[in-house]
């Protein structure tokens, strides 16, 4: 986000928090099986709050910052308007609406899990949750090929994080920390080498 | 559920906020081996049931760990694990936008960022494995599951459709008795 591009003042802001907080609110209620294509639908297209550059840069950090992505996005634009408030009302505004409704879900589920129509919409749901999860992985897999570790490396690593965590079902700190600083430290080396030094 | 247990709890999903590097259904493998192998809390049905009611509801994927909460231990376990898994997140996120932005170019924090990459994809797999894996070991369900992620991955790959349609065709197809 350095540069220009957040020095450009967007083309429109929230006037107030309460804006702020009906607008994640809103974008928040229509994302079923994810927010994230809502929320730029509505933060660039609708409101225009941010242009396609600015979403895509607050997207990157986003993602590679731990925690929920959607949610550090909602922080990250709070932030910017109002400072820690708008990250909180934001938040709020993303979080609240929907937890009462998931929340109310479950206790319902709870009550009729036993009949076979509920638990079977249950099962083909969870089938399409599964390749939800995996096809954003194999859309995500392309970018492996721009890491500085070089593509086969890069995709050594995934492998291996998916057989230690999903089939040997190692604890994930370990993993992180183990492969995470391998990783980092490969990814270090081979920046340096490509790079003049700084 | 004691206090000491609710505490630990909270304390496992402090702990996951910061290791979820790409979103907090990355650290589902976890939450699996947590919940239903080590502690016995929940069961495989109800731990993916939990993450498919959290896809039928509008919001945050994130939501789903409040279900695993309440089914875990009812409301406090909802509150326990939805704030272990934002607090440390947001307290960072604040922080770390502010500092990273402005170093976004350094070598620092691009090999963080190459360096986790591969790892949040290899969890991305993972998360989708442990979710079907119950489905898939059931020769009953297996055939239908397989049959409805192949179409969800064609679908989402090869088109821009809306993961809702899915959801429902999901819904729809457990209810007519074909997974």
């Amino acid at each position: 986000m350095s540069g220009s591009a957040s020095e450009a003042t967007p083309p429109a802001a929230p006037a107030n928090l309460r804006e702020l907080f009906f607008a994640f609110n809103r974008l928040s209620l229509q994302g079923f099986g994810g927010v994230l294509p809502v929320a730029q639908r509505e933060l660039v297209e609708r409101k225009r709050w941010l242009d396609k550059q600015q979403f895509v840069e607050m997207l990157a950090v986003s993602q590679v910052l731990p925690g929920p992505n959607v949610v550090n996005l909602a922080l990250m634009f709070g932030d910017r308007c109002f400072g820690v408030r708008g990250a909180m009302t934001a938040l709020a505004g993303m979080m609240l609406a929907p937890l009462v409704i998931v929340l109310l879900l479950t206790v319902l589920y709870g009550q009729y899990s036993h009949h076979p129509l509920v638990s079977g919409a249950l099962r083909g749901m969870g089938a399409v949750a599964a390749g939800l999860v995996i096809s954003t992985a194999l859309k995500l897999l392309p970018t492996l090929r721009r890491n500085p570790m070089g593509r086969w490396l890069a995709l050594g690593f995934s492998a291996l994080t998916f057989v230690t965590t999903a089939l040997l079902r190692w604890p994930l700190v370990w993993v992180v920390i183990g492969l995470g600083s391998l990783a980092m430290a490969l990814a270090w080396h081979r920046l340096a080498r490509a790079e003049p030094p700084q | 559920m004691t206090g000491a247990e609710l505490f630990g709890l909270f304390g496992h999903f402090l702990l996951l906020s910061l290791l979820a590097v790409g979103g907090a259904i990355t650290t589902a493998p976890d939450m699996h081996r947590y919940l239903v192998t080590e502690q016995h809390w929940l069961n495989d049905a109800q731990f993916t049931s939990s993450i498919a009611i959290a896809q039928a509801a509008p919001g945050p994927n994130v939501l789903f760990v409040a279900v695993l909460g309440w089914n875990a231990a009812g409301p406090l376990g909802a509150f326990a694990t939805t704030a272990g898994i934002l607090l440390p997140s947001t307290v960072l996120s604040l922080w770390a936008t502010r500092w990273g932005s402005q170093r976004r170019e350094t070598r620092f924090v691009r090999s963080f960022t190459n360096g986790l990459t591969p790892l949040t994809l290899g969890l991305l797999l993972a998360t989708g494995w442990v979710l079907a894996e119950p489905y898939v070991r059931v020769p009953q369900y297996r055939w239908g599951a397989l049959g409805l992620i192949a179409i969800t991955v064609l679908v989402m790959v090869r088109t821009k459709a809306s993961p809702m349609w899915l959801v429902a065709l999901g819904a729809l197809a457990g209810v007519l008795g074909l997974v």
